[in-house]
């Protein structure tokens, strides 16, 4: 479903990406895990259209996002690391334009907005106003909008990064739940070990852009001879913290938090 | 054909939610208006002009027309810098699309204020010549929406933090205001000052909205209609290439 090969993205003299190459299958849980900065992101981006990458190259269902970037936008749904939901519109108009620019047709749209957001327990607030969301709530309702045009692959980055427990083992549930029953492939990446030891079939450690372990969770263990994906992870990119400048985007998000206060 | 008008309507919709917004972003036309309007009023009419309060009337409706398709533009760098922009951006949909549907909504949003405007100047006094010209009037403020919304987008998504938009405003915005004739008369003034006034697509708008609400035009509304109309196709190309190179 997802074929990447020899993935390359350099940004001025940083490779970001150095080399990646990784399979999904259909129907899979792929969990990506890295320590910041790994090249998570970027790898993502490059999957969906938003970045070219430097040289290598990418299938996603067969189709080459460089060539028929439409074709593969509309295979894929997305819910990207920061919220990217319009606060001012409502939850059911946040969905609304989603499905017209994903062109689902008006009958269509409105059935499965209903099955999902009743899923995702956000009906009854369909029609408030996303700013008066809670973090919790506002993810599912990414979700629920990612599946909204019935993608062939969902890709989530991070998409419990700062979430309660309750909240995060709630939003897998109705993950697996959709990965099931309508055959989506998944494609995550998380900061939570566990998490991606629960759901994920198959994960790949990537490391200064490099993937430097790919199996299942067991495997992986086996073969760091470790006891638990957490140190199978820290034994295989060892325990050096990373630090990310910020870029202008956080800096805005820092702005906006002082603000509203 | 759909991407451009979801996009259009939640402008819309966006606008007619900010109540607080709309009654505050005329405050500033009230001023000038009803300050400058009454206040330069006395010396205006002893220079033998006439009403200054018809004079100013249409370059007050200009400026809220400019100021609120600007910003409108500007917002972009809100939907980029919170994220919705990559929403739209990852869509099936032409970037062109996108703009166009951004960029309308700002210019329909800018037309919507500048009608408003124009209420309260007729509320204050303002009285146009002839009934039969203000749609004519109207299109002249549609033109300037849409030249001012063009560039709004080409700022918004080259600034990249809300410290630019001090800069944007100080620098660009006020001045185009300022050296438009929105507020004096354009015969005698020094060349130097003609010459730039000249060089400033709103001298054009208020210019035609001038010649007809009161039919008065310093260059001829023709020459208005055309100069804005080439202007509203470079500021809309511009907008257009600065939001197709826009990285997230």
């Amino acid at each position: 479903m997802i074929h990447a090969q020899d993935l390359v993205k350099t940004f001025g003299t940083v490779k970001a990406v150095d080399g990646v190459s990784f399979d999904v299958r259909e129907g899979e849980i792929f969990a990506f895990l890295g320590p910041n900065g790994a090249g998570k992101t970027t790898t993502i981006q490059m999957l969906t259209t938003l970045q070219a990458p430097t040289s290598g190259s990418i299938r996603i269902d067969g189709l080459d996002p460089k060539t028929q970037p439409h074709e593969v936008r509309r295979r894929f749904g997305i819910v990207f690391q920061d919220p990217s939901l319009d606060g001012e519109l409502t939850a059911l108009e946040n969905l609304e334009l989603h499905g017209v620019l994903y062109r689902v047709p008006r009958k269509l749209r409105l059935e499965r907005s209903e099955m999902l957001l009743k899923l995702f327990e956000l009906w009854e607030k369909r029609d408030a106003f996303v700013k008066t969301f809670s973090g919790g709530m506002k993810r599912r309702l990414e979700i629920a909008r990612g599946f909204l045009h019935t993608p062939r692959i969902l890709f989530l980055d991070e998409p419990t990064l700062g979430l309660d427990p309750q909240s995060r083992n709630q939003l897998w549930t109705h993950v697996k739940y959709l990965n099931d029953t309508e055959k989506v492939t998944v494609f995550l990446t998380t900061h939570y070990m566990d998490e991606a030891d629960r759901v994920a079939q198959r994960i790949a450690i990537i490391d200064h852009g490099k993937i430097v372990a790919q199996g299942s969770s067991k495997e992986l263990k086996e073969q760091t001879g470790t006891e638990s994906l957490e140190q199978a992870f820290l034994a295989l990119t060892g325990s050096t913290i990373r630090d990310e400048t910020a870029g202008a985007s956080d800096q805005m998000r820092q702005f906006m938090k002082a603000w509203r206060r | 054909m759909g991407a451009v008008f979801i996009l259009w309507l939640r402008q819309i919709k966006r606008y007619s939610r900010s109540r607080a917004q709309i009654v505050a972003s005329l405050g500033q036309p009230l001023l000038y208006l009803l300050v400058l309007g009454f206040g330069l009023g006395p010396v205006y009419q002893q220079a033998g002009r006439g009403s200054y309060l018809q004079f100013v009337a249409p370059g007050v409706v200009a400026m809220s027309v400019l100021f609120t398709s600007i910003f409108s533009g500007i917002g972009l760098l809100w939907d980029r810098q919170f994220g919705f922009l990559k929403e739209t951006l990852v869509a099936p949909v032409p970037r062109l699309h996108i703009m166009i549907g951004h960029t309308l909504g700002g210019a329909t949003i800018a037309m919507i204020q500048g009608l408003l405007v124009l209420v309260v100047c007729f509320i204050a006094g303002f009285r146009p010549e002839h009934v039969s010209t203000v749609p004519l009037a109207i299109l002249f403020m549609a033109l300037i929406a849409v030249v001012f919304a063009g560039l709004g987008t080409a700022i918004g998504s080259t600034l990249q933090n809300m410290q630019g938009f001090q800069l944007i405003m100080n620098f660009l915005v006020m001045p185009i205001f300022f050296l438009s004739g929105a507020l004096f008369p354009l015969n005698n003034i020094p060349t130097a000052l003609a010459i730039v006034t000249k060089l400033d697509p709103l001298t054009y708008g208020v210019d035609g909205l001038r010649g007809a609400f009161i039919g008065v035009s310093h260059f001829g509304m023709m020459t208005d209609a055309v100069v804005l109309f080439g202007v509203a196709w470079i500021f809309f190309a511009l907008g257009a290439w600065s939001f197709s190179k826009i990285q997230v």
